[in-house]
């Protein structure tokens, strides 16, 4: 492998988490549209929603990962997809903002009426932008996307037959992983109606997406062709199968309720779909350029190749802490404080106000002289941190000698409060 | 390079502007909200003291919706990138981009560490729970630095050559960080995170004791008010310092965003300070003049001579009046809130207590609202102050717009968009405040509502 593949095959990486993980998130929403009537409906929306909480923002981030490393090491093909797929791009946008916006909303809805409608909007917002986002994979794949800025057809580049398949088993694909979690995370509540129902769903959502699957092959041979010819007749004919064999053993895990297992083999065929495509179109990057073409320049790459890595060193363990407490409900032994350990006014011994005061306000003085009366680059720097130290130290003398007044004047306070 | 739609750049500015003021506020809790929240549950962990604990989770239920917000904003942001600007990022991308890159894993920090200690609070031990707001709180700092990082370099570039419209010589991390420009944009940037975020949290608090008048503010409120507006009042002084230690650079690297700041046209020895006032046929006029000031300010010598806007061919000088009236509106704001805050200080140093005067409180209402103007305001001035440049002289921004047409609808369906967010923050926001709060071991949360504001 090349070096100028490598952030392609990272960013690619970071589209399957997104399709995987963030696709499963839409998902959620998308059954809030078809969560049902009357109270087991309620109970499906609610699943749905909490099952995601945690998580959907993590899962996003895997979009702004795709964008950034694109845009950093194919900076020309990122220009012109940008420009000349704008619409679906925008429309994506306004998809994640409402989507968003209805979920921080959803925390300060008292009402079921007011929770139903927002719902309704986080869902139809969970069903749009995985579309749009959809178009524009099927307008790059079936090579609408010429070099230049907003060069491709403003409309055409995306309502295409590719585009709009791609667009629709986005939507389809990201319903059926959904409906494939929600249903182990059931399991894991405990709740086997909602498991039930959920299963159902998979299995619905798993035979339609791959229906479509079938179906999208006759669109790809009429509308992108060369696309099809190498899907079918290159390396990516083994993803293909991969694929389809991994769809098939999901939808057969799903039939015997194993829930977990599934979710990884649901994961396999996004996996290995996306890999599939990513075979069938190397090395052809845009229309009239080739990856190669469009790599930064040499510096960059490696710069990029260097922070992923570093990146995910830390990412990933952060990543497995968040899914495990979420998976598992818990993280070691959780209990409350016990006994005060101190007052507050013990915090900091009787003279330390008095001496922290004093040092912020020598720190202040001498930002004031570092800063603003000295010349020098290294000077600055010192009359910054002195100004920091400043804030800390007249914060850390002010604010629990403070606090620790209004204990002693409204000892029980809190306590009294509790009690009523 | 393609036609362009120059009939759109304007809109299209536009529209990069109101996406970035929906943003920036929220980002100013980003920086500041995580390090107030993990200072009230260390207090609950060092005192035992369950209001510590009723105010940390209410916080925290606050800054949860404002990250939701603040997700979506800044991902617009991204997206305008290449939906605004595709020739500034096809050509430069190579250059800038990893400052991004670096940025997406900030941001991953803050949204899986957002989500384990939102979602840990009943699920972790408190040490556990306490150590994981941290990396929010390192995140918030992190992706202040590489974000700045590239609007240093957009307004100061370096690390690469232009030959034939395609960049060579590139070198990202001399580009991004050995750049003069980044650490007082940075520092300014951070410390105004900490002056917003305290000025108007604090400021809620003071609305509900307005509100009451004649009945004793509970000691929540005295403590949910006390804690943000120490932190405000402290900082707000110090911003004052760092201003000009950006504007000192400024004077040096970008001598036609001084002047335009200042409304001076011809190149001046020792030249005078103008307050207020409009600038029109090529001087400031109704403008209070302070002799020599400005060169004294800008280079710490009253001879000093200061470029004027003369020095460059009109096409090529940013409008001043919006550069020179956002500057004083900055200005002029962060100056009574440095007041305000060395009032506040004054009396808990002279009187031990909290003030107790009604117009205090009122002050700390509209001190809010108006860091919030006055943090705009800043961008204005740094960013209309780079005009017409994208990349100061080096791009225009002209030439980085994009081909593509439709912006007029994009600008129209996202004003429509951003008033929707805009009244469902303040709908969350108020009903956050009002909805009880309720804790294992704890009665039900009727007793809390009490003493919410």
């Amino acid at each position: 492998m090349h070096l100028y593949e490598l952030p392609l095959v990272f960013v690619l990486i970071g589209l399957v988490f997104y399709v995987v993980l963030a696709g499963a998130d839409f998902g959620a929403g998308f059954w809030q549209l078809f969560a049902g009537r009357g109270d087991a409906g309620v109970r499906v929306r609610e699943h749905a929603h909490e099952s995601i909480s945690p998580v959907w923002e993590a899962n996003h981030v895997w979009l702004i990962f795709v964008l950034t490393v694109s845009w950093t090491a194919y900076p020309r093909a990122f220009g012109a997809i940008a420009s000349t797929l704008s619409v679906p791009l925008f429309i994506a946008a306004i998809g994640i903002i409402l989507r968003g916006a209805a979920y921080a909303l959803r925390a300060g809805s008292s009402s079921a009426r007011e929770r139903r409608s927002i719902d309704t909007v986080f869902a139809l917002s969970s069903i749009l932008t995985p579309f749009a986002l959809g178009t524009i994979v099927g307008g790059i794949a079936s090579r609408r996307v010429p070099v230049g800025n907003a060069a491709g057809h403003l409309f055409s580049s995306w309502l295409n037959p590719t585009s709009i398949l791609v667009g629709v088993l986005a939507v389809a694909s990201s319903a059926y992983l959904a409906a494939v979690f929600l249903a182990a995370d059931a399991v894991r509540a405990d709740d086997a109606d909602l498991q039930a129902r959920f299963r159902a769903r998979a299995l619905a959502a798993g035979l339609l997406t791959g229906a479509l699957s079938l179906a999208g092959l006759a669109v790809l041979h009429s509308d992108a062709h060369p696309l099809y010819q190498r899907l079918l007749h290159s390396d990516a004919v083994g993803a293909m199968v991969v694929s389809a064999l991994a769809g098939l053993a999901t939808l057969e895990l799903v039939r015997r309720a194993r829930f977990e297992t599934a979710r990884y083999t649901a994961a396999i065929a996004v996996t290995a779909i996306v890999a599939g495509w990513a075979l069938a179109q190397n090395p052809i990057l845009l229309r009239g350029l080739t990856v190669r073409q469009a790599a930064a320049p040499h510096d960059t790459l490696v710069l990029v190749v260097v922070a992923v890595l570093a990146g995910a060193v830390i990412l990933f363990p952060s990543l497995a802490l968040l899914f495990r407490l979420v998976l598992a409900g818990r993280l070691g032994h959780a209990q409350t404080v016990r006994a005060p350990a101190a007052p507050l006014g013990a915090l900091l011994s009787a003279s330390a106000p008095g001496l922290l005061a004093r040092v912020a306000g020598a720190c202040l003085l001498a930002g004031f002289g570092f800063l603003t009366l000295a010349e020098a680059g290294w000077a600055h720097a010192i009359g910054v941190l002195a100004l920091l130290a400043f804030i800390v130290c007249g914060f850390l003398a002010d604010v629990p000698s403070l606090l620790s007044e209004m204990g002693r004047e409204d000892p029980g306070g809190e306590a009294r409060r509790s009690v009523q | 390079m393609t036609p362009v739609h120059q009939a759109y750049l304007l809109q299209a500015r536009q529209m990069q502007a109101l996406s970035f003021s929906v943003h920036i506020p929220l980002v100013c809790f980003g920086i500041a909200f995580p390090s107030m929240i993990l200072f009230v549950e260390w207090l609950y962990m060092r005192s035992g003291d369950r209001l510590y604990l009723v105010l940390a989770r209410r916080w925290t239920r606050v800054m949860a919706a404002l990250f939701a917000i603040g997700v979506i904003t800044g991902t617009l942001l991204s997206f305008e990138m290449g939906l605004l600007w595709p020739a500034f990022t096809a050509t430069f991308g190579s250059v800038f981009g990893l400052g991004f890159a670096i940025e997406g894993f900030s941001f991953f920090m803050e949204a899986i560490f957002i989500g384990i200690y939102i979602y840990g609070w009943d699920r972790l031990s408190p040490r556990a729970h306490f150590l994981s707001g941290i990396p929010i709180a390192i995140a918030g700092f992190t992706g202040s630095l590489t974000v700045i990082s590239v609007n240093a370099w957009m307004n100061h570039p370096s690390g690469f050559r232009l030959v034939g419209g395609k960049v060579v010589d590139v070198h990202p991390l001399k580009a991004l960080f050995a750049n003069s420009f980044l650490w007082p944009e940075l520092v300014h940037m951070y410390i105004a995170g900490y002056i917003v975020a305290g000025f108007l949290l604090a400021g809620v608090y003071a609305v509900g004791m307005l509100r009451n008048k004649g009945i004793a503010p509970s000691r929540y409120q005295r403590t949910a008010l006390a804690i943000p507006l120490t932190i405000a009042a402290l900082a707000s002084p110090v911003q004052i310092l760092i201003g000009d230690w950006a504007a000192r650079d400024v004077a040096t690297s970008q001598p036609v965003k001084l002047a335009a700041i200042e409304g001076l046209y011809k190149t001046t020895k020792g030249a005078p300070e103008h307050l207020l006032g409009w600038y029109t046929e090529d001087q400031v006029k109704y403008g209070i003049a302070i002799p020599k000031m400005l060169s004294l300010l800008a280079f710490h010598n009253p001879d000093a001579t200061v470029k004027g806007l003369d020095t460059v061919p009109p096409d090529r000088r940013p409008p001043v009046n919006v550069v020179r009236v956002s500057f004083q509106l900055m200005v002029g704001i962060g100056t009574l809130l440095a007041l305000l805050g060395v009032v506040y200080l004054v009396v808990r140093i002279r009187r031990r207590r909290l003030p107790e005067s009604l117009w205090f409180y009122r002050a700390l209402a509209l001190a809010g609202p108006a860091s919030v103007v006055a943090l705009i305001a800043g961008w204005v001035t740094t960013e209309v102050g780079r005009q017409p440049w994208v990349v100061y002289h080096v791009m225009l921004t002209s030439q980085s717009v994009t081909g593509a047409s439709g912006i007029p609808v994009g600008y129209g369906t996202l004003v429509l968009v951003y008033v929707g967010v805009a009244i469902a923050v303040v709908w969350i926001l108020r009903r956050l405040a009002r909805m009880p709060l309720e804790l294992p071991g704890d009665g039900g949360g009727a007793s809390e509502r009490k003493a919410a504001v």
